[in-house]
């Protein structure tokens, strides 16, 4: 209805599209929140290091699971250490991990994305039957099998993790190029001359990278998921190095006489998950992309 | 009409065969063998020499998975290297315990998450969307052994009405089953529900702005006649296959669960398997879920091809 | 007669911006509609004129609310009633006929059980009575075999057949009015016709009120007794439909009328410069100021009112109306072009063309030959010479598009070879073909909204075939674009613009410029006029023709409107499911005796003139395929003769103006036949 945008004269360079975007999804309390959130994790995984009050691996068995006081915010757990610096410090190996997961995952999905929807035929037939064999076995079973292999370093996490949630964006980019390529733009590249690497690089990404894009957003706060369910279940981060996840699952046990050990990383972890969802959500929105209608492969 | 459903079940089978490949594959290109990975130090002399040759590991890779995959197409997977015993042994009720989980998750989830879908796309940006909505995003955004843990620590520990953790053996009754596995299924069913629930709103939304229902409207069709007859139908439809890929998806989701309930099942199963490295079970399992995947998927395109008007109608033509 | 059944009174609906600002997208509309007449509502996309009919039925699209005014239906206001009560007037009192009946019927629900729902809400019927009807009603609107009919789904219809079951549902209820949004659109020109006398018939048997709400003047002409003109949500002219049409006082409805190509005129239509305003943008004085050759400052600082006229029974908006009462005798006038030199050589050749949609079977795929016998497209033979402009003309599945793909090498011929400059064969391969001969052929599309890559600028566009083909940069290429944007009639500040900001009509000249940026020798255009609103598609086709006299450019125009192609083209070729019928200048095309399908087509077409009638002479059956033998338009054929129609595949006959005719009739025969 609103096509009079005739009053935009110039041409806007790249940042102040970004803004304008950032702009739009804080126009609404979600997407606010969302951003707010995800900032707030962001500077304090930053920051933690230098504020934090205790030494994350200082056992200390005169403290053991003392309840939350002045000295110890959140508490102790059950081998002393304390609860507010594993808490603030709980964030860093899973923000890092999963945003160069995703990261990867943009990348090599996109790109497969793209190629499997311009070739199409027979190459994108077998490409989207193995893709579709990858997503049937279940991804918490492929990634603990690696994991106890491979063990649990960063260096094994990323690429996996990156690898198993980049299917899903595979479908979505395959899909996002299927729908351009009809469209008569294409069609006047190709009857012009254009080679195929000009018509990808001019007409196709500018069309579908918004798409991926926010494909890739809502990937990280999956990805985050199941890092997380990953650590719970002992097989992300090794101890003592401090995880939410893993703290969870650590102080579960305990948990009927010493909440407090579990509520903190609960809600660090819930926070993080849910501001990244809503900022993804806003970006969507933003965007004019509708993903509600997706399953969450 | 058969063409097609043969061609989806077809196509169905050669992913599987792919999973299989993939799997025995993975096995192989990862470090270590079966043998040595669960021997792990004392894999040398007779103990080693008896499980290679007890796994057969003595023959060339190609042979081995043929020999095996022919061996799982008549449903015979193998023997389990820790507990000695047919892996069949050890899949039978651990898979009946998943099922009955599963099943009762569905069984709540899909009914109420369809009622949730369709209030708040008829009452789209009203209070009880607003409500509904915020509820959804929380639970679908909050890991299972998040909800979980704190089902157990409210529920169980703090109010006390059930039982936190599930303490049966994976040969109980159903009967027994269905006493202890109120808060996993409410665990499940949660993250699944909100899922689905925005699936069907959204869709429910797009089909609320079509022009057949703007037609139902001033053809003077009462308002909740058109909701079922106009609406819910056409909306239905494509959710059908959104929802089975949701369903498929949340088999992660399970694993988790049933480990923090302490539940007898497949997920745990996973697991034990895992830690005990015991990548026979691991790979039966592989097959196993996989499975599961397809045939949710297959009985999702079957029932769109039954209801779809435009292929129903191909049925008769032919 | 004179009984008033629903009456709008200053009726205003609009919508909040994103910026809080309240938009109206009608403005103080008020008109009458008596028991038994059919008003006809013109205007272009974005007029309003939709948005006024659902509200006469008491329906507010989403998003839009009234903010002042009524809809009267029998003295009581339709927009302050309950859900309730308009469930007892839709369908019952007044009636809807959409204008997509494809995406109007409901997908998952039989024929018949919609239109029995219709029934059973409003009338008391049993259920045998009830189905009696339904094949009674399915009857009335002439769809063959009305007892299957009711047990089909709405996709297994054609367009035309999904449109007269809308038209039944529409009439189960038994309504004193129908409102009839677009009915017509969007279909194939025969089957327009058939509808358009199916609608004008049951107004005449049941003396229904009807409100036809349509941007087609032709449409308009052929039902209305009254018509009423919008322009930017307002009322500019309502009166009697033979005044409007033959006399319009208001300066929109003559430039409009001017800009229609007509079928009875050789040469261009007048154009009128600018587009319809945005909703919003319209502050002070008259909404068709920046348009009208008879504006005067008056009409810049304050707008018009609706004037009663009472010797013409007309209202108008307008403070100069009176310049243009003596001067109408001059609408039927058009520019005349500058005719090619028909010596010229021969820049384009078709030999024996034949293009498969098929797929190829596996066997034929490992040989590598289409193996198909009855292509979708079969042995078209078309010269084309240097600087005419060649038309390819038919409805939806004559392969006209299809050819025109083949010319540029998007689609693989089977048989047959195009030739370019001197006989050399172009490669029916894109890829294969040498970077200059893509560069000599071009091609326009139907809708700039898609052939325009949403992400770039103006500029980018632009700079994309001359980068590609002439490998300019900087200042060059600046240079360029602005000379091609100035060839085009768009100014330099469009080039920072993105196609989302442009018009329909400046996103098509964009297109035209993207075409015109390689220097190409021919260009094809497929529909290039039919996304736009009249008044806009005048001003493209005398955009094209300027830059072909003054550049030399060959034209393959394809189109459905026989009014358009009568005025851009000097040659025609007639289509019909993938094969030549009638090929010749086109003067002589449109003059019989003419191939029997042209005859149809002719007789079909709507102009905007209540005296010149549809001649409807054969049936609007949809054929899915070309027969395998015979000639191809025998499934249809009013002029059949017999066997020898269906057996073989009719001669050339060469008639005296040179026009090529395919028929087993003797030419001399047809001739005598259509006088």
């Amino acid at each position: 209805m609103e096509t009079n945008l005739i009053t935009e004269d110039k041409q806007k360079n790249k940042l102040e599209k970004a803004f304008e975007i950032l702009k739009t999804m804080a126009s609404k309390p979600s997407g606010l929140i969302g951003l707010s959130i995800v900032l707030f994790h962001v500077v304090l995984a930053l920051l933690s290091p230098y504020i934090a009050p205790y030494d994350y691996k200082a056992i200390s068995p005169n403290t053991m699971l003392l309840a939350p006081s002045a000295e110890h915010w959140f508490g102790t757990d059950s081998l002393g250490r304390d609860v507010f610096t594993r808490t603030i410090l709980g964030g860093r190996t899973a923000l890092t991990v999963t945003f160069f997961g995703s990261l990867i995952a943009l990348l090599w999905g996109g790109l497969l994305g793209i190629f499997c929807g311009l070739v199409g035929g027979k190459i994108d037939d077998v490409v989207m039957r193995v893709v579709d064999a990858f997503l049937s076995i279940p991804w918490i079973l492929a990634m603990l099998l690696i994991v106890s292999l491979l063990g649990t370093s960063t260096e094994v996490l990323i690429p996996a993790l990156g690898f198993f949630y980049g299917k899903g964006i595979v479908r979505v980019a395959r899909a996002a190029t299927h729908d351009v390529i009809a469209k008569d733009f294409i069609v006047s590249a190709r009857a012009r001359g254009h080679s195929n690497m000009s018509i990808i690089w001019n007409e196709i990404i500018p069309n579908v990278r918004d798409a991926i894009l926010v494909e890739g957003a809502m990937r990280w706060s999956w990805m985050l998921l199941g890092f997380s369910s990953l650590s719970f279940l002992g097989f992300g981060v090794s101890p003592p190095t401090p995880d939410w996840g893993l703290m969870i699952s650590n102080a579960r046990g305990l948990m009927s006489f010493a909440y407090w050990s579990v509520i903190a990383p609960i809600v660090g972890l819930s926070s993080l998950i849910i501001g990244i969802n809503l900022t993804a959500d806003a970006f969507a929105k933003a965007l004019g992309i509708d993903r509600s209608t997706k399953a969450p492969v | 009409m058969l063409l097609l459903i043969l061609k989806r079940i077809g196509l169905g089978l050669i992913t599987l065969f792919i999973v299989s490949l993939i799997t025995f594959v993975g096995v192989e290109v990862l470090p270590g063998d079966a043998c040595t990975t669960y021997l792990e130090r004392e894999a040398y002399g007779a103990a080693l020499d008896a499980c290679i040759k007890r796994l057969g590991l003595d023959v060339p890779a190609y042979e081995r998975y043929l020999d095996w995959a022919s061996n799982v197409v008549r449903g015979d997977f193998g023997y389990s290297l820790s507990g000695e015993m047919p892996i069949n042994e050890v899949l039978g009720p651990r898979v009946k315990n998943s099922l009955v989980l599963a099943s009762v998750s569905i069984l709540i989830g899909i009914p109420l998450a369809i009622i949730l879908g369709i209030i708040t796309a008829l009452w789209r940006d009203k209070l009880p969307d607003i409500m509904i909505s915020t509820i959804t995003i929380f639970s679908m955004t909050i890991p299972e052994f998040i909800s979980a843990t704190l089902l157990i620590l409210i529920v169980a520990i703090w109010l006390g009405w059930l039982p936190g953790i599930v303490i049966i053996p994976s040969d109980a009754t159903f009967y027994e089953l269905l006493s202890n596995i109120i808060l996993p299924v409410v665990a499940i069913s949660m993250i699944m529900t909100a899922h689905m629930a925005r699936m069907v709103r959204s869709s429910v939304i797009q089909v609320m702005a079509s022009d057949y229902v703007q037609m139902a409207i001033l053809k003077g069709v009462p308002y909740w006649k058109m909701v079922f007859r106009h609406v819910l139908p056409n909306a239905l439809l494509p959710a059908i296959n959104v929802v089975a890929l949701t369903i498929a998806w949340l088999l992660g989701g399970v694993v988790v669960t049933e480990v923090v309930f302490n539940y007898p099942g497949l997920g745990r199963l996973v697991i034990e398997s895992i830690s005990n490295r015991d990548l026979p079970v691991v790979q039966a399992l592989a097959i196993i879920l996989a499975s599961i995947y397809v045939g949710i998927n297959l009985i999702a395109d079957l029932m769109t091809l039954m209801l779809n008007p435009r292929l129903k109608s191909l049925q008769i033509r032919k | 007669m004179n009984e008033i059944i629903e009456s709008v009174k200053n009726l205003s609906i609009g919508f909040n911006s994103q910026k809080g600002k309240q938009i109206s997208i009608l403005r103080n509309v008020s008109t009458n509609i008596k028991k038994g007449e059919t008003v006809g509502i013109v205007g272009e996309s974005g007029s309003g004129k939709s948005t006024l009919a659902l509200a006469m039925m008491g329906y507010i699209k989403q998003g839009l609310f009234p903010l002042k005014g009524e809809c009267l239906f029998k003295s009581k206001d339709l927009l302050k009633m309950s859900s309730r009560q308009l469930e007892k007037i839709r369908g019952r009192k007044i009636a809807m006929i959409p204008q997509n009946a494809g995406q109007a019927l409901t997908p998952n629900l039989k024929i018949g059980y919609q239109i029995d729902e219709a029934l059973k809400l409003h009338t008391d019927l049993n259920k045998t009575e009830r189905d009696k009807k339904i094949s009674e009603l399915l009857n009335k609107v002439r769809l063959p075999s009305p007892e299957t009919m009711a047990f089909r789904y709405p996709h297994e219809l054609s367009g035309g057949q999904q449109q007269r079951v809308a038209v039944a549902m529409a009439l189960a209820g038994k309504p004193d009015l129908l409102l009839l949004d677009e009915p017509t659109t969007g279909l194939d020109v025969t089957t327009q016709a058939h509808v358009l006398e199916l609608l004008r018939f049951i107004a005449k048997d049941t003396g229904t009120s009807m409100i036809y709400v349509s941007h087609d003047l032709g449409a308009i002409a052929q039902v209305s007794d009254r018509i009423v003109v919008m322009y930017a949500g307002e009322i500019v002219l309502e009166g009697p439909a033979r005044k409007i049409l033959k006399e319009p006082i208001h300066p929109y409805t003559y430039g409009l009328l001017k800009s229609i190509p007509k079928l009875s005129l050789a040469g261009l239509p007048a154009s009128m410069p600018g587009s319809q305003p945005q909703p919003g943008s319209i502050n002070e004085g008259c909404s068709f100021y920046d348009r009208c050759n008879l504006a005067t400052d008056n009409c810049k600082k304050n707008s018009p009112d609706l004037e009663h006229i009472k010797e013409l029974d007309t209202n108008v908006r307008c403070f100069n109306y009176k310049e243009l009462i003596n001067q109408n005798n001059n609408l039927q006038t058009s520019i005349t072009k500058k005719s090619n030199n028909s010596e010229a050589n021969e820049v384009l050749k078709l030999k024996d063309v034949s293009i498969s949609y098929a797929k190829q079977k596996f066997f034929d795929q490992l040989l590598n030959k289409i193996s198909d016998q009855n292509p979708t497209v079969k042995d078209i033979n078309i010269d084309i010479k240097k600087g005419e402009t060649i038309a390819l003309v038919g409805e939806s599945g004559s392969g006209k598009s299809t050819i025109l793909k083949s010319i540029a090498g998007l689609l693989k011929t089977k048989d047959g070879q195009i030739k370019f400059e001197n006989d050399r064969i172009l490669s029916s391969d894109l890829k294969m073909r040498n970077p200059n001969d893509l560069r000599a052929i071009q091609l326009i599309f139907q809708n700039p909204d898609e052939s325009l890559n949403p992400n770039h600028t103006v500029e980018q566009i632009l700079s994309q075939p001359l980068k590609l083909y002439f490998n300019l940069s900087g200042e060059e290429l600046k240079k360029n674009i602005i000379d091609l944007l100035k060839k085009v009639r768009l100014g330099e500040f469009y080039m920072s613009r993105y196609p989302r900001q442009l018009s329909g009509g400046e996103k098509q000249r964009v297109a035209v410029a993207r075409a015109f940026a390689a220097k190409p020798d021919i260009i094809l255009c497929d529909e290039v006029t039919s996304a736009l609103d009249v008044s806009v598609q005048a001003a493209v086709l005398n955009l094209l023709q300027q830059l072909k006299e003054d550049l030399g450019t060959t034209y393959v125009f394809v189109s459905h409107d026989l009014a358009v192609v009568r005025a851009i083209s000097d040659r025609v070729a007639v289509l019909y499911q993938g094969r030549l019928c009638e090929i010749g200048p086109s003067q002589n095309v449109y003059k019989f005796p003419s191939h029997p399908y042209t005859e149809v087509l002719l007789g079909a077409v709507l102009e905007p003139d209540p005296d010149i009638k549809p001649k409807l002479v054969a049936e609007d059956i949809v054929e899915e395929k070309p027969p395998e033998k015979g000639c191809s338009f025998q499934g249809r054929c009013p002029r059949k003769i017999g066997d020898i129609c269906n057996s073989e595949i009719p001669p050339w006959q060469i008639g005296e103006n040179g026009n090529a005719i395919r028929c087993h009739i003797n030419i001399e025969e047809l001739a005598s036949l259509q006088q």
